[in-house]
C-alpha cells in the first residue's frame, strides 16, 4: 500500500449520540459462551445427576450448578512450581523480602483476559426438564408409552387447553410468545421471557384420563439405613420421578417409610424420617397396596412402585412380602428395587434382592438397581429408563 | 460534560501540539456511552468478528467496571484519520486530558517506524476493514453454520500471537511447493478439479517433478513461525471462507503488534504530551486545568489505591518518567528521534538506567508457592539488567511461546515444534493439547507437536 498524498484537515469531534446503545456484541458473545457451557455441562451429565448437592426438592424446577468460565486455550509455557521467570514490580522492599497478595486480582491488567478465566465462577441455573431431556438424548430413548391394561382402551389424545407446567416437548411456542407479549405490554420494565409465560399443550383423553400416573416411593428407614444410603435413594427417586413426569406430565407421588411397621408421609417429612427398629418389608408393601387400591384406581392410573433398602428383611416376613409383591406386580406398570447394600459385592444376594430376582424370573415387571455410591446413580437411572423403553418395544 | 467546550478546545490543543513539533494524521473523535467503550476495549476494535472468548473478556471487564475497579479513559485507533473514542460520562477536565493524550498517540503512530511499517502494510483504515470482515464472517455463519465458523475462529484466534512480523504481511508462497489439494471456492474452478485431484495415483505423481525423479523441496523449507499464514495457505482441505478467517485474524494481529511492542514508549509519550500540552494551554480555565492534572496523576501513578508496592509496572507511569528524563537531559530533538526509531526493547535497554530505576523503586521478583500453596513473591534484586529483562520478558515473540512448523508430511500431516531452547522450558501440555485440537479441526489431517515435559524430555503431542 503506497503512502497516500497527505493533506491536512482539522480533526472532527462527533458528539451526537448515534446508535451505540444498540450495540450489545459483548452480551451476544457472552450468551454464546454460556451456551457452550451448557454443552459442557451436558457432557457432565453423570456427575450432574449424582451430585446430591444438585438435588433440589422435586417441586423446584431448576438445579443450580456452579461452573467455571471456559478458557480459550493458547500456547503457554509450563508453569514451574517454583522459580519461574522474574517479573517486574515497583515499590518499597529489599532483596529477599517476601510479599503476599492482599486480595486476588490486584495489579493485574485484563488485557489478556481471554485466557486464564479460572478463578471466577458463576452459577448456571439449569431446568430439570432440560436435564431430563438430555438424559433422553444421551440414552437415545424413545418416549415411554403408558402401559395400557385391558381396562384402558387406548384412545387418541386430544389437545385440551394449556397448562403452565409440562414437559419441554409440549411447550407451545406460539402461545408462550403470546403470553409474553401480553405481559410485556403491561409491565414497567419487562423481562423478555419469564417462567410465567410458558404454556404447555395439555393432552387429555376424553372419558378416562389414562395419562394419570402415580408413583409410590417406599423407603426402608430401619437403623441400618444411614444418611448416605438415604441420600442415594433420594437421588434415584428424584430422577425416576422426573422421567415419569416427562412422560405423563402429571405424576402423583406417595411416600411411605417403614421399619417393622409403615407410615405414609408428606414429601418434606419423608426424607427426614429416621426410626429404629427391625425390618419388616411387608408392612410397607401392604400400605402401598392399600393406598393404590383406595385412591388410585388402576383403571385410571398408571402405577409405579420404587422400593429402596439395603436388602435386609426379617426371614419370617419372606412369605408375606413375596405374596404382596406378587399381588402388586399383577396390578402395576412397574416395580423397581433400589438396593443400597452394606457390601456392594453382596448386592442382589440379599433377602430382598433374591425376592425381586425371583419375581423377574416369573416375568413380573420388575427391575433391580444397585447403588453403592454417587457414581452408580447414573447407571441405575439409565438401566431403569432403558428397561422401560424396551418394555414398550 | 460539555461537548461544546471540548469541541472548542480540541483544535487549539492540536495547534499547540503542532507548534511543539508533533506531527499527526487528523483524529476523528467520538463521544460514546461507557457500555460501547467497554466493548471497544474488549474487542480491540469498534466492530470485530464475533467469538465467545470476547464474551468472557466482556464479563470480566463488566465486573471490574461495576466494582469500580477499572475505568477506560480513551481508546484510539491509529490510521488516517485516527479514530478516538471518549466516554460521555467522564468529566470535561478528564476528556480534555484524554484529547491531549490522544494527540500524543497520533504523533507516535505516524512517526514510529514500526507503527508506520505496519500501518502501510495493513492500510490506514483498519476500523472499516475490521467491520467489513466482521460482516463477512456473519455471512459465513449464515452460510456454513455457527459451529463451523466458530471452529475456524477457535483455531485462528488461539494462534493470534503466532505470526512472524519479520516478513511482510503479503508473502509469496514457498517456491517449489507441493501441488495442494485445496477445495477451492466452488465459484472459481467448479467441482471437477477437486474430484480430479482425488484420483488414485495422483499423490504419487506429485512427489516427483514431471517424472524427472527429482524430489520436491520440503515444506516449509525452514522453520516457519507464522502459523496463521502457514495454515491459511497450506492446510490441505481448508475452504475459501476459512482461509479468509485466518487471514483476517492475521491481519488484525499485524495491526496490533506495534501497540503491543511499543506500549511503554507509546503510553509514556502520550502521557508526557498530555501533561505538557495542558500545562501550556493558556486558554484552559484554571480550575479545569487543576482538575485535569488530578486526573493525570490518577493515570500515571505507580500503585493501585493506597498501596506502596505493586507486582506489575504501570507503563503509563514508567514511560512518562523515562520521557521526562530523556527530554530534560537530551533535549526534545533527541526524544523525537527516539520515538521514531525505537521500540520497547531498545527503549528500555538503552534508556532505563540505574538512577531512574532506583528513583522509581523498580525491582524484579520471583513467584513461589508457600507451604499452604499460597503464592509468595520474593524480591530478587535491583540489578538493572535483571530488571530490564523482567520488564521485557513478557514481550518476546508477541508474548507467545515460540512454536514453528517444522514439516508437512506427504500425507498432509502437520508437524509443529516448540523452540524450547529459546523459551527455556517446555509448554503447558494440557493447553497445548487443546490448541492442537483447535488446529486439527481446520487442518483435518494428523497434527503433531514436539515439546519438553516436566523432566526435560521430548514429548510429542498428537491429534488426528
Amino acid at each position: 500500500m503506497s503512502e497516500r498524498t497527505e493533506y491536512r484537515y482539522p480533526s472532527r469531534m462527533a458528539t451526537e449520540n448515534r446508535w451505540y446503545d444498540l450495540f450489545s456484541r459483548g452480551s451476544r458473545d457472552w450468551l454464546r459462551h454460556n451456551e457452550k457451557v451448557r454443552e459442557t455441562v451436558k457432557e457432565e451429565l453423570p456427575n450432574l445427576i449424582s451430585g446430591s448437592d444438585v438435588l433440589s426438592r422435586p417441586s423446584d424446577r431448576t438445579v443450580q450448578v456452579p461452573v467455571r468460565f471456559l478458557e480459550h486455550y493458547r500456547f503457554r509455557l509450563r508453569d514451574e512450581q517454583d522459580e519461574g521467570e522474574a517479573q517486574a514490580g515497583q515499590g518499597d522492599g529489599q532483596p529477599g523480602d517476601v510479599l503476599r497478595r492482599a486480595k486476588p486480582g490486584e495489579g493485574e491488567s485484563g488485557s489478556e483476559g481471554g485466557s486464564g478465566g479460572g478463578e471466577l465462577r458463576f452459577v448456571l441455573e439449569l431446568k430439570v426438564d432440560d436435564i431430563v431431556d438430555w438424559i433422553w438424548e444421551e440414552l437415545a430413548l424413545p418416549d415411554l408409552q403408558p402401559k395400557t391394561t385391558d381396562a384402558l382402551t387406548d384412545e387418541d389424545l386430544i389437545q385440551e387447553g394449556w397448562d403452565k407446567r409440562g414437559p419441554r416437548a409440549r411447550l407451545d411456542r406460539r402461545r408462550t410468545v403470546k403470553e409474553a407479549i401480553k405481559r410485556r405490554s403491561v409491565q414497567e420494565e419487562p423481562t423478555p421471557f419469564s417462567n410465567e409465560d410458558l404454556r404447555f399443550r395439555q393432552l387429555a383423553r376424553r372419558k378416562r384420563p389414562a395419562t394419570n400416573a402415580v408413583v409410590c416411593f417406599l423407603l426402608d428407614v430401619s437403623a441400618s439405613m444411614d444418611e448416605t444410603r438415604r441420600k442415594l435413594a433420594k437421588s434415584f427417586f428424584f430422577w425416576a420421578m422426573q422421567g415419569l413426569r416427562r412422560q405423563y406430565g402429571d405424576v402423583e407421588a406417595v411416600f411411605i417409610a417403614h421399619t417393622n411397621q409403615a407410615w405414609e408421609f408428606s414429601e418434606e417429612e419423608f426424607f427426614q424420617v429416621s426410626a429404629t427398629g427391625g425390618t419388616v418389608a411387608s408392612s410397607g408393601f401392604r400400605l402401598a397396596l392399600d393406598i393404590f387400591e383406595d385412591r388410585y384406581d388402576p383403571a385410571q392410573y398408571n402405577q409405579y412402585l420404587f422400593y429402596a433398602s439395603d436388602g435386609d428383611n426379617f426371614g419370617d416376613d419372606r412369605r408375606s412380602a413375596e405374596a404382596l409383591l406378587a399381588e402388586m406386580g399383577a396390578m402395576v406398570n412397574f416395580m423397581g428395587f433400589v438396593e443400597t447394600p452394606q457390601n456392594p459385592l453382596e448386592a442382589s444376594k440379599s433377602e430382598m434382592g433374591r425376592l425381586f430376582k425371583a419375581l423377574a424370573a416369573r416375568d413380573y415387571p420388575v427391575g433391580s438397581y444397585t447403588v453403592h455410591e454417587e457414581g452408580d446413580i447414573w447407571d441405575a437411572i439409565r438401566q431403569f429408563f432403558q428397561h422401560q423403553s424396551e418394555e414398550v418395544a | 460534560m460539555s461537548n461544546a467546550e471540548l469541541a472548542e478546545f480540541t483544535p487549539k490543543l492540536e495547534g499547540l501540539a503542532q507548534d511543539q513539533g508533533l506531527d499527526f494524521y487528523p483524529v476523528d473523535f467520538e463521544v460514546v456511552p461507557p457500555s460501547f467503550m467497554m466493548e471497544v476495549a474488549v474487542y480491540g476494535l469498534p466492530v470485530r468478528m464475533p467469538h465467545w472468548s470476547f464474551g468472557v473478556r466482556y464479563i470480566y471487564q463488566y465486573i471490574q467496571h461495576r466494582m469500580g475497579g477499572s475505568r477506560i479513559f480513551e481508546v484510539v485507533f491509529p490510521g488516517n484519520p485516527n479514530r478516538a473514542y471518549l466516554v460521555n460520562n467522564n468529566s470535561l477536565p478528564e476528556n480534555t486530558l484524554v484529547t491531549a493524550h490522544v494527540l500524543g498517540h497520533a504523533d507516535f503512530s505516524k512517526n514510529n517506524e514500526l507503527f508506520a511499517r505496519m500501518q502501510s502494510q495493513v492500510g490506514y483504515h483498519i476500523v472499516e476493514q475490521a467491520a467489513e470482515r466482521a460482516h463477512r464472517i456473519d455471512e459465513a455463519i449464515n452460510e456454513h453454520g455457527q459451529k463451523r465458523v466458530e471452529a475456524a475462529l477457535d483455531a485462528a484466534l488461539a494462534l493470534e500471537q503466532n505470526i512472524d512480523i519479520n516478513f511482510p504481511i503479503n508473502r509469496a508462497e514457498f517456491p517449489e511447493r507441493m501441488e495442494r489439494r485445496r477445495r477451492e471456492d466452488p465459484h472459481e474452478h467448479g467441482e471437477f478439479q477437486g474430484r480430479f485431484s482425488d484420483l488414485p495415483g495422483e499423490q504419487e505423481e506429485l512427489d516427483t517433478e514431471g517424472g524427472s525423479g527429482s524430489v520436491r523441496a520440503p515444506i516449509p523449507p525452514r522453520p516457519e513461525y507464522d502459523l496463521l499464514w502457514f495454515i491459511a495457505h497450506y492446510a490441505p482441505d481448508l475452504e475459501g471462507w476459512e482461509q479468509d478467517i485466518f487471514l483476517s485474524v492475521r491481519e488484525e494481529s499485524f495491526y496490533f503488534y506495534p501497540v503491543f511492542a511499543c506500549q511503554i514508549m507509546n503510553e509514556g509519550w502520550a502521557s508526557y504530551w498530555h501533561a505538557r500540552l495542558l500545562r501550556e494551554a493558556e486558554f484552559l480555565p484554571q480550575q479545569l486545568y487543576l482538575d485535569a492534572i488530578k486526573a493525570h496523576s490518577d493515570v500515571v501513578r505507580p500503585y493501585a489505591g493506597d498501596k506502596s508496592v505493586s507486582l506489575s509496572i504501570n507503563p503509563y507511569h514508567v514511560g512518562f518518567q523515562m520521557w521526562e528524563k530523556i527530554i530534560e537531559e537530551h533535549g526534545l530533538d533527541t526524544a523525537l528521534r527516539l520515538r521514531a526509531e525505537e521500540d520497547d526493547f531498545s527503549f528500555v535497554r538503552n534508556w532505563l538506567d540505574e538512577n531512574l530505576a532506583e528513583e522509581l523503586h523498580l525491582f524484579s521478583y520471583k513467584t513461589r508457592r508457600g507451604r499452604g500453596g499460597e503464592e509468595q513473591y520474593v524480591i530478587q534484586d535491583r540489578d538493572i539488567h535483571a530488571l530490564r529483562e523482567a520488564i521485557l520478558h513478557p514481550k518476546f515473540n508477541y508474548g507467545a511461546p515460540r512454536v514453528y512448523v517444522s514439516e508437512m508430511g506427504t500425507d498432509g500431516s502437520l508437524m509443529l515444534q516448540h523452540d524450547h531452547q529459546t523459551d527455556g522450558k517446555g509448554l503447558d501440555v494440557d493447553r497445548a493439547q487443546k490448541v492442537l485440537e483447535y488446529i486439527q479441526r481446520v487442518w483435518r489431517r494428523p497434527v503433531r507437536l514436539s515439546t519438553l515435559d516436566g523432566k526435560g524430555k521430548e514429548q510429542i503431542l498428537e491429534r488426528s
